[in-house]
């Protein structure tokens, strides 16, 4: 055999070998402790935190194997929204006659909402099929299973940035302004990728645990887009409705993005509505998602 | 004394099996059920049905492996000891009880966990090493050990859905070997890759535990069990049978089982298995004219029994039946069988009747032997059935001349012969 020890040492790299373990370990306390989980143990933010390295390489991966073999590659990230647009500018502006509800023209209005609702419906798609998609990374080895879903979202975000490229072409093809405020834009997009998460997070764990939810989770989408403000702008929500309509976590980013690229003002009440359900509703799909993550693997 | 790196103290895991398991007959009872599933599923998951049955995987485990140590955890399938190594691995909770892990834990479970087929070696060796655990910067500085330890060489930058099935094993095991935990938990890895490169990793193992680590090694292959391990802890239904001296647990593990082994003796004609007709005396398994529990998968196996025959003229027919140790019956042969049956009535006396199975026959695994003697002539009665009369072990090494060969997936199938293959180009393919 040609396998000298040295070749292959345990020892190099950047931390020196345990060989012994650390002094007065004898009584000392353990380094993990396995036990049936009982009660609440916390959403154990500070695990998620120290794998963050692992969720970086999970984007990473979704990414590259997106695009990788595709004719277009990242093409794709800005062709799916514009055929979108088109449709929506057929559908609902000529057709519809939501043109006339609008300032600028429908094609900018409808994309201006597109791009965030793209990247929303993208990320929970994903995201609530991740675990499923994961059981066997989930059934055999160990990490804050948070990782998963997050990951998930987090790999539509370079499609976000894409399409974005195409809504400032939009903004200049169109003569439409850059204003200054769209420096606000990517908050909006933060508070897009909140919900996003808590969303996926939710179903994901949801359909680990009801399969049911793999068929209804795309119908819930689909009917999300409805009541939130992508085809149509949010005046058109009566008044009296508006503030309940802003609990859907969607309206303030969708709201809040077109705002700050067309230039209008800012409907800071609806926004402040919707961005504070959006993080209860991540606190909510987080604790659910703690408390069915112990039986993942058992159930996956 | 060194100090303690795993302390499991009442481990038990309770695992509900689910109405998977139930057939429906009619159609109205599927409809029914299929009307209660929904009902039945949340009670399930709420923890509220107590209907359904339930397994305890583990019962009550408590063993402590102190650092340094390498002890293997062995028994049969279904015994518990992958449910064990998920518990201490954190990758599913214990029903009760608690274990302690006084160290960095690397896990090994399987190999090429989350490997991408699409992405490079290059990649897959920093994917992996984040899922199993390992930092980026501690990537970087070992990564030049991991490819030479993988041998993959130019082959670095191809997405490893061209790789042979060797390749892929050796670039999972090299990024999994360099995990460099205090405490490596490892579920029969060396089932895959051929000979050499299973030496390879035992080398490797036998490394990780003589540099004062601490290996939990769960396998059914006694030769690298013995090898690596000075301890071992048996499992039997979920609970510890024996923990002691490795080479006690594997003689008692291959005889245990329901106490068979390679050779059986019964002394007493009044009490061995049999009637007034015939009566078991004994049974072994011999291997190039030696009895042993461990058999070369290339090697003809010799299968023999004695027996008295105690009735005059007596009509007997012997034979052996062959089960794996999942029961499934193999094949059945007598001294009928063929042109050289022997159906002359016998004198009473003790008899021996040998059979020999050539070698490449037997999968990998346990094979388990039924001895019996019958009246073959004029009615078929049965005089004994001796059910685990003797059991050996068949090894499979992937030395030259196994069917294994250099293929470094599993094998399925009960058995596994060699035999001739022949693949050639028959035409171009395009229509005439």
């Amino acid at each position: 055999m040609s396998l000298s020890r040295s070749s292959v040492s345990l020892d190099d790299g950047d931390r020196s070998a345990p060989t012994s373990p650390p002094e007065g370990r004898e009584g000392g306390a353990p380094l993990v402790v396995i036990e049936a989980r009982r009660g609440w143990k916390g959403l154990g933010l500070h695990e998620f935190w120290l794998s963050r390295e692992l969720l970086y390489f999970l984007v990473w991966r979704d990414v590259k194997v997106r695009y990788k073999q595709t004719v277009l590659g990242v093409a794709w990230a800005v062709l799916q929204p514009a055929v979108t647009m088109i449709l929506f500018t057929l559908v609902f502006g000529r057709l519809g006659g939501m043109g006339r509800l609008v300032q600028v023209p429908y094609p900018v209005f409808a994309y201006s909402g597109i791009l965030l609702w793209g990247f929303f419906a993208a990320a929970v798609g994903q995201s609530s099929t991740s675990l499923l998609a994961s059981s066997h990374l989930v059934s055999k080895v160990y990490f804050p299973r948070l990782i998963i879903p997050v990951a998930a979202v987090g790999s539509g975000l370079l499609d976000l940035v894409v399409s974005s490229l195409l809504m400032i072409g939009l903004l200049l093809g169109y003569g439409l302004p850059v204003q200054p405020r769209a420096v606000l834009f990517p908050v909006f997009a933060g508070t897009a990728l909140l919900s996003a998460i808590g969303v996926g997070t939710l179903l994901s764990a949801l359909t680990v645990a009801y399969r049911d939810f793999r068929h209804l989770s795309g119908y819930l989408i689909q009917t999300w887009m409805f009541v939130s403000p992508v085809a149509y702008p949010l005046d058109a929500i009566p008044d009296r409705w508006r503030l309940l309509y802003s609990l859907n976590p969607m309206v303030g980013p969708i709201a809040g993005c077109r705002s700050s690229l067309l230039g209008e003002a800012f409907p800071w009440g609806p926004i402040a509505v919707s961005t504070t359900a959006s993080i209860l509703l991540l606190l909510l799909a987080m604790a659910y998602f703690r408390s069915v993550e112990r039986r993942f693997a058992d159930i996956v | 004394m060194a100090a303690p790196m795993i302390r499991a103290e009442g481990v038990s895991k309770k695992y509900r099996i689910g109405a998977r398991e139930t057939t429906y007959t009619t159609l109205r009872d599927s409809i029914m059920a299929m009307a209660k599933a929904p009902l039945r599923r949340l009670r399930q998951l709420s923890g509220r049905d107590e209907g359904s049955p339930l397994i305890w995987a583990l019962e009550d485990i408590s063993f402590e492996v102190r650092q340094g140590e390498a002890v293997a955890i062995i028994g049969r399938n279904g015994a518990g000891k992958s449910t064990l190594l998920k518990v201490l691995a954190r990758i599913t909770e214990p029903t009760h009880g608690r274990v302690e892990l006084f160290g960095r834990v690397g896990s090994l479970l399987e190999v090429g966990t989350g490997f991408h087929p699409e992405l490079t070696g290059r990649e897959n060796i920093f994917l992996n090493g984040a899922i199993l655990g390992m930092r980026r910067a501690e990537l970087r500085s070992k990564f030049d050990a991991i490819v030479d330890f993988a041998e993959i060489g130019r082959f670095l930058d191809t997405p490893v859905k061209h790789y042979s099935s060797g390749m892929f094993v050796r670039l999972a095991f090299a990024v999994a070997a360099h995990i460099d935990p205090d405490i490596l938990l490892v579920d029969e890895v060396l089932a895959v890759g051929d000979a050499a490169f299973q030496k390879r990793c035992l080398g490797k193992m036998d490394d990780v535990a003589r540099q004062g680590r601490t290996v939990l090694y769960v396998s059914h292959h006694m030769p690298s069990v013995t090898r690596l391990c000075r301890r071992g802890i048996l499992l039997e239904q979920g609970r510890v049978r024996m923990d002691g001296d490795i080479f006690q647990v594997t003689g008692h593990y291959l005889k245990s089982d329901l106490g068979t082994s390679a050779e059986r003796r019964w002394h007493d004609p009044a009490t061995a298995p049999g009637d007034a007709v015939a009566r078991l005396k004994s049974v072994r398994v011999l291997c190039d004219g030696c009895v042993s529990d461990v058999m070369d998968i290339r090697r003809p196996v010799t299968v023999e029994m004695e027996y008295w025959n105690l009735k005059p003229g007596a009509v007997l027919v012997s034979g052996f039946s062959f089960l794996n140790d999942q029961g499934v019956h193999l094949f059945v042969s007598c001294d009928w069988f063929g042109d050289q049956g022997n159906e002359a009535p016998k004198l009473p006396g003790v008899y021996r009747s040998r059979c020999v199975v050539p070698g490449n026959l037997f999968a990998e695994g346990q094979v388990r032997v039924v001895a019996e003697v019958s009246t073959g002539h004029p009615v078929y009665q049965i005089h004994f059935l001796e059910y685990d009369s003797a059991a050996f072990q068949v090894i499979d090494s992937g030395e030259p001349g196994s069917v294994r060969g250099r293929w470094g997936r599993p094998i399925p199938g009960v058995v596994r012969p060699a035999l001739e293959w022949e693949t050639s180009r028959i035409g171009s393919g395009e229509a005439a």
